[in-house]
């Protein structure tokens, strides 16, 4: 078996849930476990803390298809203390990933901007993963309208 | 937590709610406001910025489309016109225009196959395709800033009143008309949106819904379709009498294509 | 070719963080949605965007589903040298396309 299987089956184990495959759905226990998983295959066994990352992204959005979001981290960037990746998650799409990006000392700064997709109103977190090891994140709640008109 | 997420989410949405209201009221001596207005301030963003405007990526092929030969021995549009900026300035301000040779106005994506057709001897480009709307979006560019300034060949005038007539004409199972939202409900709600004016300041436009560009036409037959009526087909002249109406409507309105709009 | 647009100082000052922004065509078909036959469109997707700089690896981007149609992605690069900023996309069914940009630093 290999690891990412055993950590998985490990964080089921230790959340209590008997049959956590089959948790995993639209009720609101699947979709925290969900996210809870897609973040543990990111950062293993290290402790996620709350600082240092700004998920900059609308609290109302006009359509889900198009969603734009910057992540800022505080960090120096220099070669001995720099962000080496920024993940971001989802906890409502078909699919818990959104976009990772891998930085390094020559970024210069650890700000990263895109465009997303959100299938509907639902929380986004950051996740910066620093040089140290260590990792620190930022959440943001998102509301997201729909078009009022069907076209076809 | 639900309950602060909801707290969040109600301040929102009322936040937006008194922000629409500022707009419709704070109004000067002309009441007319772009779709431009209405959006976000991300949204607005994404327009404003011709680094990061997707529908600029159509105006770079519409550009190589127009330094490009369609055949061997035949002329790119760069070969009778020459820099577009020059000669494509306020060009599509002042489309659909009364074409004296087929007796009846024409939009600009009918002008542009005209062309093509009889002095570059290339068929004409589908509606709605990839190259038509590059070299729409690439020709409307060049009239960005401009004030609309309708036709003012009265010949257009007849058709331009059918159009007027078709604003106001009820259509579809929702039994509804142009002017039932957009000229007595603008600025108010549908679902969530916001139902904007309906000027057609920033086409061809990248739509947020549409995840890709298009043209004044797909968006007038998304609304009809939106209403349960049979849309127009694409190049019918019920649609360019349409448009032609409409951009008399918004005469003078600066014209900001290619727009981003939700 | 897909349509790129890339926007970035055609110089910099040594050691200056300069902003990089890029755009590309691609519907970016998650592989979810139901298309006018009702039948679900297969996934076609870019995977991973890719910035060398005088190839050496200074950015990378691996995308999901749940990236917007007609990608954007922004970040920042240190001018170190002058020479050749090199982006390359990949994704699904074979999709590859690199682009190069100069950059003079001094």
């Amino acid at each position: 078996m290999n690891r990412t299987r055993r950590k998985i089956i490990h964080a089921g184990a230790s959340l209590g849930v008997i049959g956590w495959a089959r948790a995993v759905t639209a009720a609101e226990g699947g979709v925290e476990i969900a996210l809870a998983l897609a973040i543990k295959q990111y950062v293993g066994d290290a402790v996620v803390r709350a600082g240092k990352v700004k998920l900059d992204v609308a609290e109302l959005v006009e359509n889900g298809n198009t969603v734009p979001l910057s992540v800022a981290v505080d960090s120096p960037m220099t070669a001995t203390d720099h962000v080496k990746s920024i993940a971001i998650f989802n906890e409502r799409n078909p699919q818990r990933d959104v976009i990772r990006f891998a930085l390094g000392p020559r970024s210069g700064r650890a700000l990263v901007a895109t465009r997303i997709r959100l299938a509907t109103s639902q929380k986004l977190v950051a996740i910066a993963q620093l040089s140290d090891g260590s990792y620190w994140s930022h959440s943001a709640d998102v509301i997201v309208t729909l078009a009022a008109c069907v076209e076809s | 937590m639900i309950g602060q997420a909801r707290f969040a989410a109600c301040r929102a949405v009322l936040l937006v709610l008194a922000a629409t209201s500022f707009v419709c009221v704070a109004a000067d001596k002309d009441p007319r406001r772009s779709g431009f207005d209405f959006m976000s301030p991300q949204t607005k963003a994404m327009q404003q910025d011709d680094a990061s405007n997707p529908a600029m990526l159509w105006v770079s092929d519409g550009e190589a489309l127009w330094n490009r030969r369609p055949g061997a021995s035949e002329r790119a549009c760069a070969g009778c016109h020459a820099a577009a900026p020059e000669s494509m300035r306020g060009i599509a301000a002042s489309y659909p225009r009364f074409d004296a040779t087929l007796q009846r106005p024409l939009d600009l994506r009918q002008r542009i196959n005209v062309c093509r057709v009889e002095h570059q001897h290339a068929p004409p480009l589908a509606a709605e395709s990839q190259e038509l709307l590059s070299l729409e979006a690439f020709v409307a560019m060049q009239s960005r800033g401009l004030p609309i300034k309708p036709d003012a060949d009265p010949r257009a005038q007849p058709f331009r009143e059918r159009g007027a007539a078709l604003f106001k004409q009820r259509i579809g199972q929702l039994d509804l008309s142009c002017t039932t939202c957009h000229d007595a409900l603008a600025g108010q709600r549908l679902g969530s949106a916001v139902i904007p004016q309906a000027h057609p300041t920033g086409y061809p436009i990248y739509r947020l819904e549409w995840q890709g560009l298009g043209s004044l036409q797909r968006r007038l037959r998304g609304c009809m379709s939106g209403v349960r009526a049979e849309p127009f087909a694409y190049g019918a002249p019920e649609l360019v009498e349409l448009e032609l109406y409409l951009m008399q409507r918004a005469a003078a309105m600066a014209l900001e294509a290619p727009a981003v709009r939700p | 070719m897909a349509r790129a647009l890339i926007t970035l100082p055609a110089s910099a000052k040594r050691g200056e963080a300069i902003e990089i922004r890029t755009l590309i065509a691609h519907p970016m078909e998650t592989g979810y949605r139901p298309g006018e036959d009702g039948r679900i469109v297969p996934r076609d997707l870019i995977r991973r965007l890719s910035c060398h700089y005088n190839d050496e690896l200074v950015f990378s981007a691996e995308m999901f589903p749940a990236t917007s149609a007609n990608p954007f992605v922004s970040f920042y690069t240190l001018a170190l040298a002058s020479g050749t900023l090199r982006f390359t996309w990949e994704g699904d069914n074979g999709f590859l396309q690199t682009e190069s940009r100069s950059i003079s630093v001094t």
